[in-house]
């Protein structure tokens, strides 16, 4: 029986692939557009899980194919420079099972800190890449990416975009993917010990792998030709490729699936054929100048268009050559933070108190909105306890006794652990204070589980970390807890005091995200019953 | 037809926007065409402005609608009007908030699909098509409330804009 037709997003095609293609672990941290894919894979039975972070994501999702599984790793694009340093030892190593890793890029950033094009990964790591333009292909090029990660045991980058994540296509599932076999350990100890005298030569069975994938790539990739005349031909991958078919129907089109390695003489024979070849790409000119490198003569696109999402309107301008100024929409009305949000009064009190806020990626990053306008740095996550340390170690002192650093629960686990490392090895002469906006959830991408909530990805039960613990564990000077129902409104005096002192001092807001907060109670309803169950079904002695 | 059907609804974050475009989507897949949906909806829970394109025909390519293309603008906010507006093209057809008067809903979380129901006037779906969608993404217990609705905004967009 043929499977039906469904209408899907990226992300829920890129999870059903992973259930059809037997992946045994997902892994990844929410980051949005990628959080759905996980989240997806779980409700329709497969087993996911929520790292601490994209590295640790990675390094788990490794560990799963060394041990002869399938594995996914997801993240947003800015989560991979996160990962990085794991995924560029990862190629050199042999995969055994397959090792899959989403990047969620989000060009004209709708929620993120930068709009950075991670095709440059594919080339800089040396991993070969697939970029879907709609639902089918993430379902097909998910399936591929497991077959291509398997038979050169390589890990293998797909690519997606917000447009791609956030849109609804119709899908057609397959009925005849060929499942993995069994896990099991086979030692193989130059393919994945890199020292020095084992890295040398996987460095050189990588190129040779990459070699021969790009040589399957030319022979048979997913290279979609529509031949329509020879005046004008488009190249393109990815979402721009829709938006190039819309745009001129009238063209020839070559549409790339794999765009690392590149099928080049595939490109070559279509660019032999057309009088104009135009290279249509979101991003930077990535492919553009791989065609150059290799002495195909092509145009790109002006620089303007290196910014922000392509449309239509956008790829026709290219087309036209059009460099005058874009029409701008009229401005939406901006998000803000909830009323009742726990964020709120903290953000009063910082701005009140005329505090330099080194901020974090989260939710709480519209406290540097007005009314508050309470936020003075904001660069990456886990960033606003080193940035707030360096401006302490920099400042004046009457200056440098305003600097507060500003992390939310999720924010804080990711990667602001080391950043209180930091404050207690190196600390400043003024001492340091370090708010921890614990809402009990990772708010911004959708309300996700971390290590510090105490519950899984599907929200049953599991260790929780405190952070209060942690802090004193680590040997910072003043550890406190403010409960906002009954403590918010000592957080002025509280801070006032920890300021004045030329010590280390971690203070946690806690009170539940407001949207999150009936959802919370009802997890923990449903564990208290779980484990009053699992005890009455004890043996009595 | 050949030609590819463009609509655009706009709102607020929490009004519903991307619940209705889901339903309006589906709508059309279950009438056999070719659909693409898209959104953007990181910050959609934090009261900023949302809008969600819902494209349809024998095939689709792009899943946004081109800026001064859209068939159809559904607004669900009366400070979002303008928000949305060159998105439609000149001829389009712009289906205000106030299609559904204020004090016409039982329960003003069914507006959205009162919304639907004013846009179903334009469409040529059969009824039973758009019921179906909307019940397979609400709870049961939310049927009748918004069969009620949709129904409501059917008939008001018929008076309001005179179609038969």
């Amino acid at each position: 029986m043929k499977p039906e037709k469904q209408l899907l997003n990226g992300d829920e095609a890129v999870a059903l692939a992973a259930l059809h293609a037997g992946v045994s672990l997902g892994t990844g941290y929410p980051g949005t557009p990628s959080t759905e894919i996980l989240e997806t894979f779980d409700h329709l039975g497969g087993k996911a899980q929520w790292s601490p972070n994209e590295k640790v994501a990675l390094e788990v999702g490794l560990g799963v194919a060394f041990a002869g599984g399938r594995a996914l790793v997801t993240m947003k694009h800015v989560g991979l420079n996160v990962a990085a340093d794991p995924f560029f030892t990862a190629t050199y190593t042999d995969v055994d099972g397959g090792l899959v890793l989403v990047s969620a890029d989000d060009p004209g950033m709708a929620s993120s800190q930068n709009e950075q094009d991670n095709r440059h990964y594919a080339r800089a790591a040396v991993a070969p890449m697939l970029e879907p333009c709609d639902s089918q292909q993430a379902y097909d090029y998910t399936l591929a990416a497991f077959e291509i990660s398997g038979r050169w045991k390589i890990p293998v980058i797909l690519r997606l975009t917000t447009r791609v994540c956030h849109s609804k296509t119709l899908v057609s599932p397959r009925s005849d993917v060929a499942q993995p076999a069994a896990p099991d350990f086979k030692r193989n100890v130059p393919s994945r010990v890199m020292i020095p005298a084992y890295a040398k030569p996987a460095h050189h069975r990588l190129r040779i792998k990459m070699a021969e994938i790009a040589a399957w790539n030319d022979a048979e990739g997913f290279n979609q030709r529509i031949d329509n005349g020879k005046s004008l031909g488009i190249i393109s991958s990815g979402i721009a490729a829709v938006h190039a078919m819309e745009a001129a129907p009238e063209a020839s089109h070559l549409v790339i699936g794999m765009t690392y390695p590149l099928p080049i003489e595939t490109i070559r024979k279509f660019a032999d054929g057309v009088e104009r070849l135009v290279v249509v790409e979101e991003g930077d000119p990535v492919l553009f100048e791989s065609l150059l490198a290799a002495g195909i003569p092509a145009e790109g696109k002006p620089e303007m268009y290196r910014f922000g999402e392509l449309n239509v309107q956008r790829v026709r301008r290219i087309l036209a050559g059009d460099t005058t100024p874009e029409p701008v929409p009229p401005k939406g009305k901006p998000p803000e933070l909830c009323q009742g949000c726990s964020h709120r009064d903290v953000f009063e009190v910082l701005r009140d108190m005329d505090c330099i806020v080194s901020g974090d990626i989260g939710c709480y990053t519209l406290g540097m909105l007005p009314p508050f306008s309470a936020m003075d740095t904001c660069v990456c996550m886990g960033a606003s306890i080193g940035v707030g340390l360096g401006m302490r170690h920099t400042l004046p002192a009457d200056q440098a006794r305003r600097v507060v650093s500003v992390i939310g629960d999720s924010t804080f686990v990711h990667s602001g652990i080391t950043g209180l490392a930091e404050m207690v090895y190196n600390p400043p002469e003024t001492g340091h204070v370090v708010v921890i906006l614990d809402n009990g959830t990772t708010a911004m991408t959708g309300q996700q589980e971390h290590p510090g909530t105490g519950r899984t990805l599907n929200h049953d039960p599991t260790g929780k970390i405190s952070f209060e613990a942690l802090g004193k564990a680590m040997g910072i000077q003043n550890v406190l807890t403010l409960d906002r129902f009954t403590d918010g409104h000592r957080l002025e005096a509280v801070l006032k005091d920890l300021l004045a002192k030329p010590e280390t001092s971690l203070v946690v807001v806690r009170q539940p995200c407001v949207l999150a907060a009936p959802k919370i109670r009802f997890y923990e309803k449903a564990a208290i019953e779980k484990m009053n169950q699992a005890c009455a079904a004890m043996p009595a002695e | 037809m050949n030609k590819v059907t463009n609509i655009v609804l706009g709102g607020l974050g929490g009004q519903g926007v991307l619940t209705a475009s889901d339903i309006l989507a589906d709508v059309v897949f279950r009438a056999g065409y070719d659909v693409k949906k898209s959104e953007l909806h990181g910050m959609s829970q934090r009261g900023g402005s949302v809008s969600s394109d819902v494209r349809y025909g024998p095939v689709v390519h792009s899943p946004m609608v081109p800026l001064g293309e859209a068939d159809f603008l559904l607004v669900l906010e009366p400070t979002q009007v303008d928000v949305n507006k060159p998105v439609l093209r000149p001829e389009g057809v712009l289906i205000p908030p106030d299609v559904i008067p204020p004090d016409g809903l039982k329960n003003k979380k069914s507006f959205n699909v009162a919304m639907l129901g004013a846009l179903s006037a334009f469409l040529d779906i059969p009824e039973s098509i758009w019921l179906d969608a909307i019940h397979a993404r609400l709870a049961a217990k939310l049927h009748r409330l918004n069969d009620e609705a949709f129904a409501y905004g059917r008939q008001a967009a018929r008076a309001r804009f005179h179609l038969s």
